[in-house]
């Protein structure tokens, strides 16, 4: 046990230098950067647009140019998890990963009150604004002023939730 | 309606990099969890390097400056929108990820993927609830718009 985590830091026994894994790290943050832009859920208003679901009905949303109801988000979650079931599938017949010797995927199984109330608060600012993470990040980019209210504040929520549950232990 | 809907490249791409992270690291790709491994050291277990983990927030950046390069934006970006507002909702959002252990990308994508009933619940939930604060604000009292 002690040996595989000691074990565990990219990686003893792969011969990669640090180069290629600081590149395939930026690799896979440039993928999902770009697919958080192309598919516009970088974009508050897209994303506003496809929570204001009454504008299926009244064709009135005051997110979109058209004021029309915005489906894209069901394409972006349902493409994403079908590549997503894609690799659990292939992981599945792996014995570890290709370049750390184990998994480190959550181990919790019950569904809690944190886990509740925790979802029903990120709704709730998401549908404030219309940022959640992975959008707020590129907002930097994209819309500085915004990003950086934005990810400030949610470091800040972060670090409080964090404060009050040590708070909490002791 | 598109030829071929940016949506779906979008998922395709977020679900790509969510299987390479997975299948060459064995992790879930969540941004909630990685900006605050990075930020504040969240995991205690070994093994976490916060430099790599940083150069995937980097990559997300020049991933997500390619707004508009590659398709004409359907949406205008807001400009005049109350720092009130973002503030609240960041406060609120980092708050509620911190709590349930994930957001978007860490539950919605990566989590129902694996078939975990957490990440299912959670994001039914977060999705429910924001429809329903959306409906509030914009629908009764017309603020955020």
């Amino acid at each position: 046990m002690s040996n595989s985590m000691k074990s565990n830091m990219v990686s003893n026994q792969d011969k990669s230098s640090p180069i290629f894994h600081i590149l395939m790290h930026l690799l896979i943050g440039i993928l999902f950067g770009a697919g958080l832009a192309i598919s516009e859920m970088a974009n508050p208003n897209a994303v506003l647009s496809f929570l204001d679901v009454s504008a299926i009905f009244t064709q009135d949303s005051s997110f979109s140019k058209n004021a029309s109801w915005n489906p894209d988000l069901i394409f972006v979650m349902v493409s994403a998890i079908s590549v997503g079931v894609l690799a659990y599938a292939i992981k599945n017949k792996m014995t570890k990963p290709k370049f750390t010797s184990i998994w480190r995927l959550p181990s919790k199984l019950a569904l809690d009150k944190p886990l509740i109330f925790g979802a029903i608060l990120f709704g709730i600012g998401w549908g404030l604004a219309g940022y959640c993470p992975g959008p707020a990040l590129t907002a930097l980019v994209n819309n500085p002023m915004e990003g950086v209210y934005f990810l400030s504040s949610m470091l800040i929520g972060s670090f409080a939730f964090q404060a009050i549950s040590t708070m909490r232990k002791t | 309606m598109k030829f071929i809907n940016s949506g779906v490249i979008g998922g395709v791409l977020i679900g790509f990099a969510a299987l390479l992270y997975l299948l060459l690291y064995g992790r879930v790709l969540g941004v909630s969890g990685l900006i605050n491994q990075t930020a504040f050291n969240k995991s205690k277990e070994q093994g976490t390097n916060k430099f790599y983990l940083a150069m995937i927030l980097i990559g997300t950046l020049i991933g997500g400056s390619s707004y508009g390069v590659f398709f004409e934006p359907q949406f205008v970006m807001p400009n005049d929108r109350s720092p009130l507002l973002l503030i609240i909702a960041g406060l609120i959002v980092g708050f509620g990820t911190r709590m349930g252990n994930g957001c978007t990308s860490g539950h919605g994508v990566c989590g129902i993927s694996r078939g975990s009933s957490r990440s299912i619940v959670a994001t039914m939930t977060f999705m429910v609830s924001a429809i329903i604060t959306v409906y509030v604000t914009s629908r009764l009292f017309q603020i955020g718009a």
